[in-house]
């Protein structure tokens, strides 16, 4: 194991993954020649060409639907948005063409296709730089979603993305790209199956269930309540989709006690579907009832202290779980 | 030879019958509540595509747009299974699964069936990159509507096409109408294919009630496009003789509009063209005749009898892996 930064991993993951398959290409905005929005596809124009990494003219739903196209056809594409609030202009591509195809083909084309990009608020970029998309693209059949927090998740799960044969979103966050974690070394193969959370922080009295940014959030704030004798176990869900249902389930049953971090909004946000499986399954393992940490329900403005107002964050995370802990 | 000049013409007119009496019969039967959604039908254009298909190889890919039922069976779809794929069977070339706007033949390489206007020419651009990608002399045939090229999916895919120099003919099938709104209501050029000037990718006219003049334009972009892979714009004019789907009376054109292109009819034309040459009696043209019909007929008892896709399988085609998450 080593040191790297979450930015590396994804850069590893691409590398690795192109160097395997010669159907593999990476194609989206400044990519190639700037290196990377970024920097996260950082020398891959160097090392594989221009046949393979491709830079495209500001057009996303034009090459998110080449991608698509490609991928009837036997390539494995993996598509760079800047960022995912730019998704939103190739979204037709993204849910009417990329996780329809297979159903409304009989069975036909499967689309196995990797959208990839920085996913949520960042600091102060306004509303429409800081979308938050995992839920609207988890609710769609067809599309698979998963939201690395650790350099060593990201670089995992991008490679089992690039592999899978389905549309695979690939949600990172752009305030983890300089984080730090360790990771396996190069020459030991790194696959994270998708659908597979992970407990992060074991604890009893309480479970935090959280992904992308506010894992690291949900450290802080298990660091902090330890202090004060309330011991948190940090699941991190990985994936919102498929979603690990069993160790949701798990650590609930543990702790009897459940505050969910997300980085979306509340309404139909994937706090919701977490907690209604919880209480559908498990509801006589409660001791309270469960209380979902969001952004507040507003377009987010670009005013910092008004940011900071509408994100999660410790002092938001730390009273919700003395609720649940009736502390 | 060109490839188009290998394809029997008497053979391709029994193709345009096949395609004209399949639509009859998806009608009637459409109004008989045996097919379900939006049934588009695509009579009056029958040259288009058989010209178009008649001039390239089996293994170069087709896209198209909603209208899509005669694009399957010019690719060799059966009729028993493009209309069990309207009546929603499992043996329909969808399974069932798609519907009238969503047909689909892997093996014939006809890639659909795409029902959001505009939104398959991105599809198709990608078809052509992974020809190139693989360094392929395929060609990839995009058919689309007079209402696509208003739409932004159409623009960008026609810049990524030429600014990546891809292998691929756009095909506008302009029939005049986006649905009841006119090219004239809808698009601020005097000609559509000014459209392609604007991406610098050629862009030509072609009468598209004339087979041969489809066929021939067709084969000669197709054999430039293999030697040297660049994108190319076909304004093919057309005409639908019905409404948009099943549900539009296309009360807003004239009987004497529709009556001047019936008078220039692509089948009979064709079949004009074949006796004159001495390649067709009228004999044999009804015969031709009589055998689509009894194709078609022979197809609506197949879809009839046919099974209804299965309930327990309805998870089965989400996920490739079969994932339920």
């Amino acid at each position: 194991m080593r040191e790297i930064t979450y930015r590396q991993a994804l850069n590893e993951a691409l590398a690795e993954e192109l160097e395997r398959d010669p159907n593999v290409f990476l194609m989206g905005e400044e990519v190639a020649e700037y290196q990377g929005a970024y920097k996260v596809s950082h020398d891959l124009l160097q090392r594989f060409g221009p046949r393979r990494i491709i830079d495209t003219p500001i057009s996303e739903n034009g090459f998110a639907g080449l991608g698509v196209g490609a991928a009837m056809v036997g390539l494995r594409p993996i598509i760079e948005f800047m960022t995912f609030s730019f998704s939103l202009v190739a979204f037709d591509q993204v849910v009417n063409n990329a996780p329809n195809m297979f159903t409304m083909s009989g069975g036909q084309f499967n689309i196995p296709i990797t959208f990839r990009g920085p996913n949520g608020p960042a600091h102060q970029l306004g509303a429409t730089h800081s979308h938050a998309t995992e839920n609207f693209y988890a609710s769609v059949p067809g599309l698979k979603v998963c939201t690395p927090a650790t350099p060593r998740d990201a670089k995992g799960l991008l490679k089992t993305a690039v592999r899978d044969n389905n549309p695979v979103l690939v949600l990172e966050a752009e305030l983890l790209y300089s984080s730090k974690g360790m990771v396996e070394p190069p020459d030991e193969e790194l696959l994270i199956p998708l659908g597979k959370a992970e407990v992060k922080r074991e604890g009893s009295d309480v479970s935090i269930i959280c992904y992308a940014q506010t894992v690291p959030l949900a450290l802080n704030v298990a660091a902090q309540l330890e202090e004060e004798d309330i011991s948190a176990e940090i699941v991190d869900l990985r994936s919102i989709k498929p979603l690990d249902e069993r160790a949701i389930l798990d650590s609930v049953a543990k702790t009897h006690r459940v505050v969910i971090a997300e980085q979306d909004h509340p309404f139909c946000g994937v706090g919701a579907e977490v907690c209604y499986r919880i209480q559908k399954n498990i509801f006589d393992e409660l001791d309270a009832p469960i209380i979902r940490v969001s952004q507040e329900d507003v377009p987010m403005p670009y005013n910092e202290r008004l940011e900071k107002a509408v994100l999660p964050n410790a002092e938001k995370l730390i009273a919700a779980v003395k609720k649940v802990c009736y502390a | 030879m060109q490839p188009g000049q290998q394809r029997d013409e008497v053979e391709m007119l029994a193709l345009m019958l096949l395609i004209r009496r399949f639509e009859e019969r998806a009608s009637q039967q459409y109004q008989a509540q045996k097919i379900g959604g939006f049934c588009h039908l695509y009579i009056g254009q029958e040259a288009v595509v058989t010209g178009a298909l008649a001039a390239v190889r089996e293994d170069d890919y087709v896209i198209t747009a909603y209208r899509d039922h005669a694009h399957a069976l010019a690719r060799g779809t059966s009729a028993d299974a493009c209309m069990a794929e309207l009546f929603g069977k499992e043996t329909g070339c969808s399974q069932g699964l798609g519907g009238s706007m969503h047909f689909f033949n892997r093996k014939n390489h006809m890639y659909g069936g795409h029902a959001i206007v505009g939104a398959h020419v991105p599809l198709a651009v990608g078809m052509a990159f992974a020809t190139k990608y693989r360094d392929e002399d395929r060609v990839t045939l995009c058919f689309f509507g007079d209402g696509a090229i208003n739409q932004g999916a159409f623009h960008e895919a026609l810049n990524l096409a030429a600014l990546y120099k891809l292998p691929i003919i756009f095909i506008c099938e302009n029939n005049l109408f986006a649905m009841g709104t006119s090219v004239k209501r809808s698009t601020s050029l005097k000609q559509i294919v000014d459209r392609a000037e604007g991406y610098d990718i050629p862009g030509e006219i072609v009468d598209g009630m004339n087979f041969r003049e489809v066929r021939d334009k067709v084969a000669e972009i197709a054999e430039s496009i293999r030697k040297e892979p660049h994108p190319a714009f076909l304004e093919v004019r057309t005409y639908r003789y019905r409404g948009h789907s099943m549900s539009d009376p296309a009360s807003y054109r004239t009987k004497e509009e529709l009556e001047k292109y019936r008078l220039d009819d692509p089948i009979t034309r064709l079949r004009a063209q074949l006796t004159r040459e001495g390649k067709l009696t009228n004999e044999q043209f009804d015969l031709l005749d009589k055998r689509a019909k009894e194709t078609v007929l022979a197809a609506v008892k197949f879809a009839e009898k046919s099974p209804e896709p299965r309930l327990d399988k309805l998870y089965d085609y989400t996920y490739a892996d079969g994932a339920k998450p």
